[in-house]
């Protein structure tokens, strides 16, 4: 089965670019204002998406993160409203691969079958869900396959070549590596390392390779997107949007076409990397 | 010759640290390598005897066990009804029974040659026994409190820096123990190399459930025997209280296959479990995953995390050690609940009828104690866990009756 990420990878090579891989967490600030970011995402250079589903302790995301969440949740976010996100996405957008990216509890708590009834009914193309290693395959991964979904698994600086083959099993459209030992938004991973640790992991499987974790401003997108497949920039994204808030933690009227204008940004970094290169 | 499958419920949890449904391994795949590595150090050293002579050697003369026995007199004559026994485990050095647990983890540490030891506290009970072995065994130690906690708990906070270790006041989310856990797993997950995550109860990714468990079940093993010493037979029932709940799966887990005795957790109600104000995971809450592992939450309809309250920082958990859920619904244990305000009463009656100011934690399963004694046979023999002492807590008391110090 093809999927909107195989299809969007594919089409990337192609081109012989990299995937800008963008994360919002759905309804940070508020749900509208997370819609117009969501919905001018691909318009200023996202060739995937991540949405982050909002939960309360997210254990491996950093301060930036988690605030995002918080602010999402006061406002009322919930699971329902995030995939209503992705319908409402969808409406203007049928190209365009949305991965939700997690924790399991919301999801555990919904009932899997009936999120994943749901997210396929709202044009979800993969998940992310964090503490779900392979070892627990059963509860979500195995039933989301089924269902046609992507699940796609992190791999990380502590996966060795003994356990790669277990983490790559059951993933599909893309393997995402982070880059560090670390929560999101921390440190800068060093080039060099990561070109070593991509190389590695394509040593074990054919499928594209999304570099993130710590990569904040456009040289460093650039930098990623010469090695890897893709380059994912969450937490620079979100503390964009944590900038646009006014003291009572409102979104400022322009927001979102401020927050776009710096995803624009780091988008150009990506797309032009590898062209700066064979200059 | 194949033999046949002992009938016991003390052999959990599987191969993929699961209780029933509960427990399991849920945690990111940069802790994934490391929890596995724990897995088998640990399985290594508890095979190994001279592990085990390692901490009796430290349990006798650096905790001081055992802990004694001791027969309530004067509660049980107050109570008119069942016999009290209390296991005396605010006697260990630190006062609580964390000790127990701390010990056998910093003795696994040094066996895997980590060189950094990282533990959150709620209470601060765990916090000091954690700073306490570091302090002994001289390696560095970084302790996660939240804010808040960090606020109703000064004493225990000068006590571990003067014992060494480095208190982190985490403000994120709401500033409580879990948020404290959540502090710690990030620091692990960073420090991956050196670092030892020394959790506190009988919760997280498999192995801790069963390895804190099993360092603390020295608690029911000297009560087991004690008890026969006394009274040449088991107890009708045993009680304790229940946060996360390592010292009530201390004392059951010896007793689980010992069908007579009747086993009683008292989770914190705060407020009452009708206001929403408590910590009540069983009574309150519903199954789902965090922090490592599927147990039941406080969470509301779109499973987000809620936060607890009680009266006690060490039962303000929103969670329960994934055994406890399964205890619950396989019916071996019954789990009930006690009231900020009952726990502040047997707080203040243990104190003026024994002579003993428990913590507020135990206050709670002496709470529980006092509704059901009365209404026993004279021969019946209650075990009631005294798991802390209440010097951490005058403070507090003091102020929820009153009374300005």
């Amino acid at each position: 089965m093809t999927t909107r990420l195989d299809k969007r990878f594919a089409a990337l090579k192609e081109e012989g670019r990299a995937a800008f891989v963008t994360f919002i967490t759905g309804g940070d600030p508020d749900f509208d204002t997370s819609f117009e970011v969501l919905k001018g995402l691909p318009a200023a250079g996202a060739d995937v998406i991540e949405l982050g589903m909002p939960f309360t302790d997210p254990m491996a995301d950093g301060p930036a993160i988690q605030a995002s969440s918080q602010r999402a949740l006061r406002n009322g976010a919930t699971m329902k409203k995030t995939l209503e996100l992705v319908r409402r996405f969808r409406d203007g957008d049928n190209e365009t691969p949305i991965v939700l990216m997690g924790y399991y509890n919301p999801i555990y708590h919904m009932g899997v079958e009936t999120f994943l009834t749901r997210a396929c009914e709202a044009g979800v193309d993969g998940l992310i869900v964090v503490d779900l290693p392979p070892e627990e395959d059963d509860e979500l991964c195995e039933p989301a396959m089924r269902a046609g979904l992507n699940f796609i698994r992190l791999a990380t600086p502590t996966t060795d070549d003994r356990r790669l083959p277990a983490v790559l099993a059951n993933t599909s459209g893309f393997v995402y590596y982070v880059s560090i030992t670390g929560i999101t938004g921390s440190a800068s991973p060093e080039a060099r390392n990561v070109a070593d640790a991509v190389a590695r992991i394509k040593r074990h499987t054919p499928l594209p390779v999304a570099v993130g974790f710590g990569i904040k401003t456009p040289a460093q997108a650039a930098d990623i997107a010469r090695t890897a497949d893709g380059a994912v920039v969450g937490s620079a994204i979100v503390d964009a949007i944590a900038k646009e808030l006014d003291s009572e933690g409102r979104a400022k009227p322009g927001a979102a076409e401020r927050v776009l204008g710096f995803v624009r940004s780091l988008a150009d970094g990506v797309h032009k990397a590898r062209a700066a290169a064979a200059e | 010759m194949s033999l046949s499958k002992p009938n016991t419920l003390r052999s959990g949890p599987d191969e993929r640290g699961r209780f029933g449904i509960f427990g399991g391994r849920f945690v990111a795949e940069t802790l994934m390598p490391l929890v596995l590595d724990l897995d088998k150090a640990y399985a290594a050293a508890k095979a190994d005897p001279a592990f085990q002579a390692e901490i009796d050697f430290m349990q006798r003369d650096y905790v001081g066990r055992p802990s004694p026995l001791y027969l309530a007199e004067r509660l049980t004559e107050h109570f008119n009804g069942a016999k009290i026994y209390l296991k005396r485990d605010e006697l260990n050095h630190t006062g609580s029974h964390k000790i127990n647990n701390c010990l056998g983890q910093i003795l696994l540490a040094r066996r895997m040659g980590k060189t950094r030891i990282i533990a959150e506290t709620g209470a601060g009970q765990h916090g000091v026994a954690t700073a306490t072995v570091c302090a002994r065994f001289g390696l560095p130690c970084v302790i996660y409190m939240g804010a808040t906690d960090i606020e109703r708990q000064k004493p225990n906070v000068f006590r571990m820096k003067l014992l060494g270790a480095e208190v982190i006041p985490v403000t994120s989310g709401t500033g409580t123990l879990k948020d404290a856990m959540n502090e710690a797993l990030r620091d692990w997950v960073t420090n991956v190399e050196n670092t030892y995550y020394l959790i506190g109860t009988v919760a997280g990714p498999h192995p801790y459930p069963a390895m804190v468990r099993d360092f603390q079940s020295v608690i029911g093993s000297e009560t087991k025997v004690q008890m026969m010493e006394r009274e040449g037979r088991l107890p009708d029932s045993i009680v304790a209280c229940i946060g996360g709940g390592s010292n009530a799966m201390g004392l059951f887990h010896p007793f689980l296959d010992d069908t007579s005795v009747k086993i009683y957790g008292v989770e914190a109600a705060g407020k009452g479990i009708e206001t929403g104000e408590h910590c009540a995971s069983l009574k309150g809450g519903t199954p789902g995953v965090l922090h490592g592992n599927r147990t039941y939450l406080l969470q509301d309809d779109d499973g987000q995390i809620k936060d607890g309250h009680s009266i006690s920082a060490g039962l303000d958990y929103p969670g329960i050690g994934p055994e406890h859920a399964w205890l619950h619904e396989t019916g071996r244990a019954e789990y009930v609940s006690a009231t900020d305000k009952e726990a502040l009463e047997a707080f203040q009656l243990c104190s003026k009828l024994e002579g003993i100011i428990p913590a507020l934690e135990p206050a709670h399963a002496l709470a529980f104690v006092s509704k059901i004694a009365p209404t026993l046979p004279k021969d019946h023999l209650m075990v009631m866990n005294m798991c802390g002492r209440g010097d951490k807590d005058v403070f507090s008391v003091a102020d929820y009756l009153g009374v300005k110090l």
